[in-house]
């Protein structure tokens, strides 16, 4: 069944889709798309280390992916200089180290636009287990530890106070989402990796009243955009990863319409 | 009941030093089931920094903190939810423990504001929101509870409600409350023990005692005072609303 590299695609891409709903919705409501981005630009020198010393892609873009986190908590404490400023620095150059070491790999034949925007053919029989078995710890972990991140995102020192340890699901949830980057990078690819956990939660920002239902409608659409973008990148030959971003954004402008509707109820 | 196992909090010369200020220094207290604490004192003084030490949010620089309580409730000072979050009360009535509905419903009409139940809560309004905070920490039963100026924003009819309600609660549930308040009436009618805090404890006591204490008065001026002890009276008959005794 998993023969065809297109089915293959498909079952990965789902399963993406439906661990970046949850993780996108938190990235959202803790403004963290910089950060996402920054983990995710980061990603890049993950791959191209583990060309270097033949790792697997996964894991090395994780463990980068946590290394430049942990980076950022170091720096925020040393440095007089703003989050979003530690953050575009530490985007940049690692992204910059990354193409760097592409250039001293020449032995390697390299396919730069695969890792920048994903390539489906790239997916193997392996991957999906990955992406499966990874996104079901993911889950799992992110389902134990939910209240206290929830809470945390609400308020922080009433978490605190009230014995949810949210400095514990702080630092878990940053583990989690370099997880989810690492294993969708080679599919969607590093720069936009990004745009499949946040798009589909801001599509479901915009119909839903309540955190679950946020979640529930930020996978769905996040599933939706993986097919039909998929489709749409066999039938038109073009990279994976942005044809599924343009799906989501289509989806995203069409979820505006109920928005447009009910303000103009309200004017009458 | 034994003295010891009425203690909830108990903080010994704590302190809070950031970037080698102190914030407050030198603080002592201890919170009992039951009592109700109530921490006064102007803008900056330390108050909240205080409240936090207790709840253990923040660490003490010196001294120690000895904590007993197994559920505390906490109504921040401020809070603000961010607009990208789709919240409404019932979700966050749950935010830190399940709590089941006919309980969230009976904390909100003890707070007057059931009605609310399925609004978002960024349209709700300040005092509405407050209330809300409040029915929160009430229908966690806590045995501990920080009310941290709870009656912001709220109109003066259910500014009154609602600091009965706090007492009640009090009584009713046998928990302690430490509670920063700005309103000098209801802290020297209703509260257990005052303290008075200005970056240290200028004075602490009983109401009555403290509102003759002569940094209380420094504190707060002559006028003040005077008007707050006259109020210190045994209550033991209600009014109409022209003022008359209701039989």
């Amino acid at each position: 069944m998993f023969d065809d590299f297109f089915i293959r695609a498909l079952v990965a891409g789902v399963g993406i889709a439906i661990v970046a709903g949850p993780l996108g919705c938190l990235v959202i409501w803790r403004r963290l798309s910089y950060f996402g981005d920054t983990l995710s630009h980061s990603a890049l020198l993950g791959v191209t280390l583990a060309y270097s010393f033949s790792l697997n892609i996964a894991f090395s873009v994780f463990v980068i992916s946590a290394v430049v986190a942990l980076l950022l908590v170091s720096l925020q404490k040393r440095t007089k200089l703003a989050g979003d400023s530690l953050l575009g620095l530490l985007a940049h150059s690692t992204l910059a180290i990354g193409l760097v070491l592409i250039g001293f790999l020449s032995y390697i034949r390299f396919d730069l636009m695969g890792l920048l925007f994903g390539d489906i053919l790239a997916v193997t029989t392996a991957d999906i287990g990955l992406v499966w078995i990874g996104g079901s710890i993911i889950l799992i972990i992110l389902y134990f530890i939910w209240k206290s991140l929830f809470s945390a995102t609400v308020n922080y020192d009433l978490s605190a106070a009230e014995g949810m340890r949210p400095e514990v699901s702080n630092f878990i949830f940053t583990l989690l989402l370099a997880g989810v980057i690492a294993l969708s990078i080679k599919m969607i690819g590093a720069l936009l990796i990004t745009g499949l956990l946040l798009i589909p939660a801001a599509i479901a920002r915009n119909i839903s009243n309540s955190p679950r239902q946020m979640i529930v409608i930020a996978i769905l659409s996040g599933i939706l955009s993986v097919v039909v973008g998929l489709f749409a990148s066999l039938e038109i030959n073009t990279s994976s990863g942005p044809s599924i971003i343009v799906v989501a954004l289509i989806l995203f402008i069409i979820s505006l319409v109920p928005l447009e509707i009910k303000g103009q109820l309200q004017k009458r | 009941m034994n003295e010891n196992n009425s203690l909830l909090v108990r903080l010994k010369d704590c302190g809070v030093q950031k970037s080698s200020k102190w914030i407050v220094k030198g603080i002592s207290l201890e919170i009992h089931k039951g009592k109700i604490v109530t921490l006064i004192g102007p803008n900056g003084s330390g108050k909240t920094t205080t409240a936090k030490m207790a709840l253990n949010i923040l660490k003490s620089n010196e001294g120690s903190i000895e904590n007993y309580s197994t559920k505390m409730a906490y109504v921040p000072q401020k809070i603000s939810i961010d607009w990208t979050m789709p919240l409404r009360v019932i979700d966050f009535m749950n935010l830190t423990s399940h709590i089941n509905k006919d309980e969230i419903i009976e904390a909100l009409e003890l707070t007057g504001v059931q009605h609310l139940i399925y609004n978002e809560i960024h349209n709700l309004s300040g005092g509405e929101f407050q209330r809300v905070l409040i029915a929160r920490a009430i229908a966690k039963k806590p045995d501990l509870l920080v009310l941290d100026e709870p009656v912001q924003g709220v109109d003066f009819n259910g500014e009154i409600a609602l600091y009965n309600l706090i007492k009640e609660i009090c009584t009713k549930f046998n928990c302690g409350i430490l509670l920063i308040s700005h309103d000098l009436h209801f802290v020297m009618s209703a509260t257990d023990h005052v303290i008075c805090l200005n970056g240290h404890i200028c004075c602490s006591g009983s109401p009555k005692s403290i509102v003759k204490n002569s940094s209380y008065i420094e504190l707060f001026g002559e006028h003040n005072a005077a008007t707050l002890s006259l109020y210190q009276h045994e209550h033991d008959h209600s009014h109409q609303t022209d003022g008359s005794v209701k039989n």
